[in-house]
Parts: C-alpha cells; sequence; structure tokens
C-alpha cells in the first residue's frame, strides 16, 4: 500500500462520508423554506410546527455536515499537494468562493434560523431560513462547478518547464466557471439533493402514518414531500439525459465504462443490469442491443467510442464504474415509480391507506443517498486515471513526501471518527423521530384544519 | 494595479481572513476550554450557549482563510497543508469532536452522556488552541523545504521550543479572551464566577507573551530585522504592549466592553507584528533562505488575483454587514430557551 492508493482510498473515504449530509441540508432546507412560508400564508400553527421540527432534523444534518466538509477543505493541500500547486490559479477560485458567498450565508443566518425565535420578526426568521438554503445551495453550486473543471477543464492555458506542464493558469474565468460539464452536473447535483431531503420527509411522514402518530402532520408532510419528489425524480431523469450525452461528448472513455462498452466504432447496447470482464472485454447480463446509440443519437445502429479507442492506461477501472453507474439509475428509476405511484394514489384518494406504499416510503429515503453516493463514484473513478481529465493524472497530483505510515494514521483516525459519528447521527435522528413534533399549544383542536382522508382514524 | 500590487494586497487580506478567525474563533475556544470549570448543567449551558449561534460563522473564517491562501498563494497552501500533515489531521479531529460536542451534548438528558461531551467539547477546544499555537509559532521561525517548496523537517521538527512557547502563548491568550468575552455575556453569580478566570489568564498571558518576545528577540532575530530597518514600524509593537495592557486596567474598573475590545486588538497586534516579521516570506526556509515562499514567488496570476479581489470586494462587505447583525441580535446576556443547546 503506497501514499498514492492511501490518499485516494482516504479523500474517498472522507468525502463519501461528507457527502450523505450536504444533500440532506439542501433538501430539507427546501422542505423548511416550503413549510413556513405555508405558516406565514396560512397562520395554521400546524405548519410552524411542521418547520420547526423539519428545522431540527436540518439542524443535526447541518452540524455534521459542517464537521466532515471542513476536511475536504484540508484534503486538497495536506494529500494532493503537486494537485494544488498545478491547479491552484483555477480551482483554489470557487473554494474561496465557496467560504465568503456560501459558507457564511449559511452559517450566519442559521444563528437566526436556529436561535432567533423571539428576537426577530416572523417575517425576518423566514428571510433567514431562504439564505439558510440559498447559502447551502451555494456551497453546492461552487464545489460543482470546481469540480466540473476537473472533468472537464476550459479557459486554462498550461505553463510549461522544461518542456513539461507544471501548472494550469486561468485565460477566461467565464469558461471556467460555464465549462462543458458545469450546468449539467450542479442541474443533476442540486436534483438530487431534493430529492434527499423529500424522501427523508416522504419516510419519516409515511412511518408515523403506519404507527398512527401525529397524523395531521405527516399528511402534510408526505403531501409537500410529495409534490418535491414527482417533480425532481421526473426532472432527474431529463437532467440524467443531459448529463450521458454531454459525457458522451467530452469525455467519452467515462461513458463507455459506464455501459462496459469495449469495440470503437459500433453501436453500443444498455445494460439493465450485468457484470463486466474487462480482460474477456464482456458484459454478462441482461443488455438491450442498440439502446444507447438510440438514447444518445435517436439511432440504435449509430456508432459510439468505446474503450479500445483508449491506451489499456488511460481507461477507467471499468466494472466499478459500471456498478456504480447502474446502481444509481436503478435507484433513479425505483424513485420515480415511487413517487408516481404516491402522486396516483393521493389523486384516488387513498393514499393513506396504501400500507404497502407507506412501507416502501419507510426505506425510501436511503435510495436518494445511496444514488447520489454512487452517482459520484461513477463520475470520480470514470474520470480516472486522470485528476483534471486529459490534463493532469492522479498519480502526479499527490503531496511528494508524504509518508503512507502517516496517511495510514489518517485514515485509521477518520474511519473511528466517522464510524462514531455515523452511528450517533442514526442513534439521534431515529431519537427525534421517535420524540416526533413538539405538540401544539392546546389552545383550538390540532386536527380541525385536516381536510382529507375522512377513513384515516383521527384519534391516533 | 500591478502584479506586486495584487501581491500585497492578498497578504494583507488573508492576514485579515486570520485576524477575524483568531478574534472570533479565538473566544469560542476559550469559552470551550473554561466551560468544564463550572460544574453545575445549568452554568455550563449558559457559557454554551453565549457562544451557541456564533461559533460555527466564526468557524467560516478559517474555512475561507484556507480557500483564499489556496486562491492566492496556492503553492503556500500546498507547502504548509502537506507539510503539517499530522498537526492539521489532528486539528480536524479537534475541530469536528469540537462541532458534534455542542451539538450532541444537550439530546440526551443523561448526566454521562452531557459529562461526555462536556469534556470532549473542552479538550478539543483546548487541542485545536494548541496545534493553532503550534502552527503559528512554526510559521514564525519557517520550516526546512527543498528545492521544489516540500517540507523536508519530519514531525518531531514541528514540535521544538519555539512553537510549543508559542502555544502556550496562545492558550493563555484564548482562555484569557473567553473569559472576558463570558463576563460581557453573563449576570449575576455566574458572572462573578467567571470574572475570577480572568486575572490568571491574564497573568499567564503575559508572563507567557514576554518570554515569546524575550526568546524571539534573542533566537530569531530575522522576525525582528523589519523592526530595526524601519524604525517608524515600531510603532505596532508598542499599540501591542498598550493593548494588553490595557486588558487588565480595564477589568480592575469593571469595563468589560473595553476590555473585550482591548484583548481583541491584542490580537490584531500581535498577527500584524508577525505579518511585519514575516512579509514578504510566507514559508520562511531557514536551511535555504533562497528557496522560501514569499508573496512575490508563491502566488496565482495576476488575473485571478484581481478576479478574487473583486470576488472579495463584493462578497466581504456582505458577510461584515450581516455578520455585525447576527451579533447584534444576539448581544443580551444569555438565557435558556426551548431552541437553546
Amino acid at each position: 500500500m503506497n501514499a498514492l492508493f492511501l490518499s485516494r482510498l482516504q479523500f474517498g473515504l472522507t468525502i463519501c462520508f461528507h457527502y450523505i449530509f450536504p444533500p440532506l441540508s439542501i433538501g430539507l432546507g427546501l422542505m423548511m423554506v416550503i413549510m413556513e412560508g405555508l405558516y406565514l400564508k396560512t397562520k395554521l400553527p400546524i405548519y410552524e410546527q411542521m418547520s420547526r421540527f423539519w428545522t431540527s432534523v436540518f439542524a443535526l444534518t447541518f452540524g455534521l455536515g459542517v464537521a466532515t466538509g471542513i476536511v475536504m477543505e484540508f484534503e486538497f493541500g495536506t494529500n494532493w499537494a503537486n494537485y494544488s500547486r498545478f491547479v491552484g490559479d483555477v480551482f483554489g477560485g470557487p473554494l474561496a468562493a465557496e467560504g465568503i458567498f456560501a459558507f457564511f450565508l449559511e452559517s450566519g443566518f442559521l444563528a437566526i434560523l436556529l436561535f432567533g425565535h423571539g428576537k426577530v420578526g416572523k417575517k425576518f426568521h423566514f428571510f433567514a431560513t431562504v439564505m439558510v438554503f440559498l447559502g447551502s445551495a451555494f456551497s453546492a453550486v461552487w464545489i460543482t462547478i470546481a469540480n466540473s473543471w476537473m472533468q472537464t477543464p476550459a479557459g486554462y492555458k498550461l505553463i510549461y518547464k522544461h518542456g513539461k506542464p507544471i501548472a494550469a493558469h486561468v485565460t477566461n474565468l467565464l469558461a471556467v466557471l460555464l465549462n462543458p460539464s458545469s450546468i449539467d452536473r450542479l442541474v443533476h447535483t442540486l436534483i438530487g439533493a431534493l430529492l434527499s431531503g423529500a424522501f427523508l420527509v416522504l419516510s419519516v411522514g409515511a412511518y408515523y402514518i403506519l404507527r398512527r402518530r401525529h397524523l395531521d402532520f405527516a399528511m402534510r408532510s408526505i403531501k409537500i414531500a410529495l409534490v418535491v419528489a414527482i417533480a425532481a425524480s421526473m426532472l432527474q431523469l431529463v437532467s440524467g439525459d443531459a448529463n450521458a450525452r454531454m459525457i458522451a461528448r467530452y469525455q467519452p472513455a467515462k461513458l463507455a465504462a459506464f455501459e462496459g462498452h469495449f469495440r470503437a466504432d459500433a453501436p453500443s447496447g444498455m445494460s439493465i443490469a450485468g457484470w463486466v470482464n474487462a480482460r474477456a472485454q464482456k458484459v454478462y447480463g441482461l443488455r438491450i442491443p442498440g439502446m444507447l446509440s438510440w438514447l444518445l443519437y435517436w439511432n440504435t445502429q449509430h456508432p459510439v467510442i468505446g474503450l479500445d479507442k483508449f491506451k489499456p492506461s488511460d481507461r477507467p477501472p471499468v466494472n466499478p464504474v459500471f456498478q456504480s453507474y447502474h446502481l444509481m439509475v436503478g435507484i433513479g428509476m425505483a424513485l420515480i415509480g415511487l413517487a408516481a405511484a404516491g402522486g396516483f394514489f393521493w389523486w384516488r384518494g387513498t393514499l393513506f391507506n396504501q400500507r404497502w406504499l407507506l412501507w416502501l416510503f419507510v426505506f425510501s429515503a436511503l435510495g436518494p443517498l445511496v444514488a447520489n453516493e454512487a452517482g459520484w463514484f461513477s463520475a470520480e473513478v470514470g474520470r480516472q486515471p486522470w485528476i483534471v481529465y486529459g490534463v493532469l493524472k492522479t498519480s502526479q497530483g499527490i503531496s511528494p513526501h508524504l509518508p503512507a505510515s502517516q496517511v495510514l494514521i489518517s485514515i485509521l483516525m477518520f474511519s473511528f471518527i466517522y464510524l462514531l459519528l455515523g452511528i450517533l447521527f442514526v442513534f439521534l435522528l431515529n431519537r427525534k423521530i421517535q420524540a416526533g413534533p413538539i405538540p401544539l399549544p392546546a389552545t383550538g383542536a390540532p386536527g380541525e384544519h385536516v381536510s382529507v382522508q375522512p377513513n384515516v382514524r383521527m384519534d391516533a | 494595479m500591478t502584479l506586486e500590487l495584487d501581491q500585497i494586497i492578498w497578504f494583507i487580506l488573508l492576514g485579515i481572513l486570520f485576524t477575524g478567525y483568531a478574534i472570533l474563533d479565538g473566544f469560542d475556544l476559550g469559552v470551550g476550554i473554561l466551560h468544564v470549570f463550572v460544574k453545575e448543567d445549568q452554568e455550563r449551558r449558559l457559557l454554551l450557549n453565549s457562544i451557541g449561534p456564533i461559533w460555527d460563522g466564526n468557524e467560516v473564517w478559517l474555512i475561507t482563510g484556507g480557500g483564499a491562501m489556496f486562491a492566492a498563494f496556492p503553492y503556500v497552501y500546498a507547502t504548509l497543508f502537506s507539510g503539517f500533515y499530522l498537526i492539521f489531521m489532528a486539528l480536524l479531529a479537534a475541530l469536528i469532536f469540537r462541532a458534534v460536542s455542542i451539538e450532541f451534548r444537550s439530546k440526551l438528558e443523561s448526566p454521562h452522556w452531557r459529562a461526555l461531551w462536556d469534556w470532549s467539547f473542552a479538550l478539543a477546544s483546548l487541542l485545536a488552541t494548541i496545534l493553532l499555537g503550534i502552527f503559528v509559532g512554526n510559521l514564525a521561525i519557517g520550516l526546512p523545504l527543498n528545492r521544489k517548496g516540500d517540507y523536508v523537517g519530519g514531525l518531531l521538527h514541528l514540535v521544538g521550543p519555539y512553537p510549543l512557547l508559542v502555544s502556550i502563548t496562545t492558550v493563555a491568550l484564548f482562555t484569557m479572551h473567553g473569559a472576558i468575552y463570558l463576563s460581557l455575556r453573563t449576570a449575576g453569580p455566574l458572572q462573578a464566577k467567571v470574572r475570577r478566570w480572568i486575572g490568571p489568564a491574564i497573568t499567564v498571558f503575559i508572563i507567557s507573551a514576554v518570554t515569546t518576545a524575550m526568546v524571539t528577540l534573542v533566537y530569531h532575530p530575522r522576525l525582528t530585522s523589519a523592526f530595526r530597518h524601519n524604525p517608524g514600524l515600531f510603532v505596532f509593537p508598542v499599540l501591542l504592549m498598550l493593548a494588553i495592557a490595557n486588558v487588565p486596567r480595564e477589568i480592575s474598573r469593571g469595563k468589560d466592553l473595553r476590555a473585550f475590545i482591548s484583548s481583541c486588538l491584542s490580537i490584531v497586534f500581535l498577527l500584524v507584528v508577525l505579518s511585519i516579521g514575516l512579509f514578504p516570506d510566507l514559508v520562511y526556509a531557514p536551511n535555504h533562505p533562497q528557496w522560501s515562499l514569499s508573496i512575490f514567488n508563491s502566488s496565482s496570476t495576476f488575473y485571478t488575483l484581481n478576479v478574487m479581489l473583486i470576488a472579495a470586494l463584493i462578497g466581504m462587505p456582505l458577510v461584515l454587514t450581516y455578520t455585525i447583525y447576527i451579533y447584534w441580535v444576539f448581544r443580551d446576556k444569555v438565557r435558556l430557551g426551548s431552541h437553546s443547546y
């Protein structure tokens, strides 16, 4: 085990754990904005109860996002010093901008959001909620732009010393920010975040209904979440399609790895599920011939660039990319199905009697989390062996004098801390869910505004 | 605008970001170290909630400072972060535990649970302060580098006597700063308890600061050469001494706010004096001074520095406006409510 392998493992491990939380914060942020907005508009106390409950869940995910996020800001320098030297002129800017335009905004207004009740007016409190949501979304904007530049670098020139490239310098800021993959990837990431929040709310709401607890709270939460889930899961399909076309054009090796497509100048099929034997250049499993060609070019016979266009040393590891990509797509499809089923039964007026669907909702919260991770994995591993696609190899980006033993120590340390945090997060989240929302003040019957589902008993 | 001017401006801006961090998170860390010295849950909660709404935003100054260093001086960022590898990994662990301790501690009623997270919060705050002090101490005396700018000194070199001395001074400074902050934000018998911590903290800080100053004068003359060549710069060490001396004076007269401002100014002038001593180097290489990373040989391009400057000029006034507003909202003495930690 060398420092390079260990550094990649460390980065993968730390970002994998970190990436559970920011999407949840962004997704729950939108939920808070909608619920508090409804409260301001309707003055119904139930919406205040809802926004406060989901804000307290948000606080937990946000806290863990901050605690694990600072690690990422350090790791570029600690483990990837040569990468930092090479791309600092381009890559440092978005990171600094993330601090100035996103982190300050969200952490500042979070103080008002969490502790400002009674100290500021209701409208200003709502404004603070919107700012926290925007701050968390801006953070996604900057970091996705920075990462997209690593995928499809643009707007730079290479600086050479003794005939070797030593640095990338910005020549056109706009081209850096709006590099060919920025917008497609940003949209995909943000929708993925909205799905995380929506399905967590769906999951908890469905659990309460199945357990006959907090019914008004649960039904209203589910309806809001279902609207977001239906819209976001459908849009994610459109966005996924746009991303595939973009990748076909700018990172053909990655796209070929997604589908295990080896032969150049041949039409490519699409697997529903399968296993890639990279040595035999074969994919075993259920495969629709010509489907990828058709999806990309509306023609089942259109050739798709295959992996054998690339030197073996320039290819990503095929099977891991294939598997994580198909996991993401599969979950995405399942989420569309779940959201659509929810919408259908809502329209029929029997949503809250479909126990099988509610049980699926309970477990659906894991769906977007796993899909986000799998999508990130396929995007990043699919970029290999490059750290900046076509410009700098991952092996060239490492800190040159870093002893493997020190990296190993840090991996053990992070593994221990993150395992502990993961357990505590699940424990505290579960406690919060079991405790439920803070009861409404006794004045007025809590259920009196309920106008739905007379066939659900309200005496729970 | 010239490249040189931009490089100097970014040196100053980085200084402002890290000074902002030291002032703001300085009292958070001080409160973290001190809060275990009261025993009752209610009192500990009051102390924790004095920083509850704001500590998180204060830490952002460090994150933004790191990002700005990456953007403006990528070679310095790469050298420092890879050179201080295990120190920074331990700092990360400390900052993680600090963040989650305050978040977790009031989630359960159990006294064992709370004691566990209180001690985790205190030790994490102490460790973070010690490590930040070690970092600043090493920065002051420089790091052995190779021709490519990589640190070549090994781990033990980083915990030499001078960095440890600076570290002790930092712990004393943040403890003093935190105690004065707590006196501002508490009332009644708790305030009386808190005020008793200020005197010892000031004493330890002044002793360690004077020791550090003398050791610097004797063993690290490079840090003082700028002052010897430009005697006019002596105004800053003088202001530093006046600010420090004013802290006990204001405390004894019961003027806590003025004492707090003096404590903030002490931090400002400490970092100003350090910056003047370092200028124009950011990482001085004592083994081969020509390999030092200065603001002139390790910055980003003119174009990037300019773009970043525009971003900072748009962003930082906004940040300052709402930061000041938020501090204003939470200016009262702390009380516990249903949303407190």
